[in-house]
């Protein structure tokens, strides 16, 4: 039994860690702006295309780095561009920007790629297959919740115990306050994006190498799915974050595993097909938070802004 | 010297502000008393740089600070006490003290600082790992004021200090803003509480839809009969 359900617990933590890294850009900028930034899944999905194309003529020690710069960049520019402007502007207003430029890169990514999908370069070593308590595995799934709690932990530390962390915490509380102490807001509004963007980006690079390939939509579902974490962690709050994304990344791998784990249990005969509901669990669970906790696990209780 | 002239400001159509002229001497406490809604609040956001101004002039040492960002304004020396206290909640004491001093470099003297606000309000000290949001009202109006001193400020600004704070409190406040002018910083104290503001400073302003309609000493204000009549419930 146990043997059974340990692949997919260890994969759902890998996919679970790959949603933390896009979930915390959420959470982050709606920490500060109060924002959803629908964009954020279609940046991941832009990383991901930058990989593709750098990749192909670059060898990987430029290109990864290189991916990790423009994605960030891309972050930044969207914030300056897009919702810099529109600060004072109503909330909705906002909004419905980073709706607009979800379908601006949506539809560039079409026009860039034709549609088709594109094949994600192999990144040695952390593509190959390992074996690990006698199952079989790329050997991203292992690193990847490694390398989330070790980014989760560094942006702790960032945020509890530098300058700008502080100023960080202190415009998420009220802007005019924290300008009368000098703090340049769009300053620490960029570097939110900038931290954000960057995760999203390494994210990609775990996501994507699991998969055969990208597509301009490739950013959705991954995108929602990190929304929700964030939501169900409460949203503004980044351990909230990084534990829903877990949860989710679990429950849904189990959720997919769920015939062949109750077959071989002896519960049922044949597949059923659980695993076509492992996406519709995770809005299911959506429509449950905000109904009965809207606030989600660890969730502000007021918010103090003007 | 801060000198404000013929300042004008609106919000959309209401004009808040109406040729409003006003002098801060260094080292004085001047005190701008008024109604609920009498621009107070708006003459202090706009010498902060939170509000733009229509039109008029704030200097202060001869430079204009109409148009200077907001944290180059702190740079000049000028820093404010927000009504309502305005402590970061989610911070510690501390670290509300740390962020007063966000523009400053020196760690040595920051941390002296800290300890000399420690001195001033010896109850912040005994808090200093608390979140600012489980302090009294009191301690957080302590800590508001302990934070502008942070930036080492050469003129203070307040927003209403004594608001909604038991009356011993606001004995405590008073006495503290003499003892911060004492030690050599310009107070520009804007407060309700005519009685009390007007007994503390030394010039006195008063401020009626946007205008200045009397100005003196704060005893000559305290004698005058119509701030009697209208300030001190006489
Ligand atoms: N952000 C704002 N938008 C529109 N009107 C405002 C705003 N702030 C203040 N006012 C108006 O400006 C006038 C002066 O307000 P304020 O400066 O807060 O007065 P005070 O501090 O003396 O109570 C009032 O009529 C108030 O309603
Ligand atoms: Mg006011």
């Amino acid at each position: 039994m146990a043997k059974t359900i340990l692949p997919y617990v260890i994969s759902g933590i890998s996919v679970g860690g790959q949603y933390a890294l896009i979930a915390i850009g959420y959470t982050m900028v709606y920490g500060i702006l109060r924002l959803i930034n629908f964009a954020h899944g279609d940046v991941f999905m832009v990383a991901g295309l930058l990989m593709v194309y750098l990749a192909a003529s670059l060898p990987l020690y430029v290109s990864i780095p290189l991916v990790i710069l423009l994605t960030v960049l891309l972050g930044f520019t969207i914030e300056r561009v897009a919702y810099r402007p529109l600060r004072t502007a109503p909330r909705m207003s906002v909004m419905i920007s980073a709706i607009g430029v979800s379908y601006l890169l949506q539809n560039l990514a079409l026009y860039i790629t034709g549609g088709l999908n594109k094949n994600y370069p192999q990144i040695p070593w952390i593509s190959d297959r390992v074996t690990v308590l006698g199952m079989e595995t790329s050997r991203v799934t292992i690193i990847t919740p490694f390398l989330t709690i070790v980014l989760v932990v560094l942006l702790v530390l960032l945020i509890n115990h530098t300058k700008i962390g502080m100023a960080m915490r202190a415009v998420s509380l009220n802007f005019e306050t924290s300008q009368l102490m000098g703090i340049r807001i769009n300053n620490v509004i960029s570097a939110t994006f900038i931290i954000g963007t960057f995760l999203a980006a390494v994210g990609s690079m775990l996501f994507f190498t699991n998969y055969p390939g990208v597509v301009p939509t490739s950013g959705a579902m991954p995108g929602l799915k990190a929304f929700v974490a964030a939501v169900f962690g409460g949203i503004g709050s980044i351990p909230g974050a990084v534990i829903g994304a877990f949860i989710i990344g679990i429950a849904e791998s189990l959720i997919k595993g769920l015939d062949t784990i109750l077959i071989v249990h002896g519960t049922i005969a044949e597949q059923i097909g659980f695993a076509t509901f492992s996406d519709a669990f995770t809005f299911i669970l959506l429509i449950i938070v905000l109904v009965f906790k809207p606030t989600g696990l660890f969730g502000e209780k007021t918010t103090d802004k003007v | 010297m801060l000198e404000v002239k013929d300042l004008h400001v609106s919000y959309g159509g209401i004009r808040a502000l109406r040729g409003v002229n006003l002098e801060v001497p260094d080292s004085k406490i001047v005190t701008l008393i008024g109604a609920n809604g009498a621009g107070k609040s708006t003459l202090l956001r706009t010498i902060s740089g939170l509000v733009k101004a229509e039109s008029g002039s704030v200097t202060y040492n001869g430079k204009e600070l109409i148009g200077m960002p907001i944290n180059k304004i702190l740079e000049q020396g000028i820093a404010m006490v927000p009504e309502g206290r305005r402590v970061f909640t989610n911070l510690t004491v501390q670290e509300n003290l740390k962020i007063g001093a966000y523009l400053r470099k020196d760690k040595a003297g920051i941390q002296k600082d800290i300890e000399w606000v420690y001195e001033l309000f010896p109850r912040l000290q005994e808090r200093s790992w608390q979140m600012a949001g489980t302090l009294s009202g009191g301690e957080q109006q302590m800590l508001a004021v302990g934070r502008a001193l942070m930036s080492r400020p050469k003129l203070m600004m307040m927003d209403e200090p004594s608001l909604g704070l038991a009356p011993l409190v606001v004995k405590g406040i008073f006495e503290i803003i003499r003892e911060i002018n004492r030690q050599g910083v310009t107070v520009l104290l804007i407060e309700q509480n005519a009685n009390m503001a007007l007994k503390t400073a030394d010039l006195a302003y008063v401020l009626e839809t946007g205008e200045i309609t009397l100005h003196g000493t704060g005893a000559e204000l305290l004698s005058n009969e119509a701030v009697k009549r209208a300030y001190l419930g006489e």
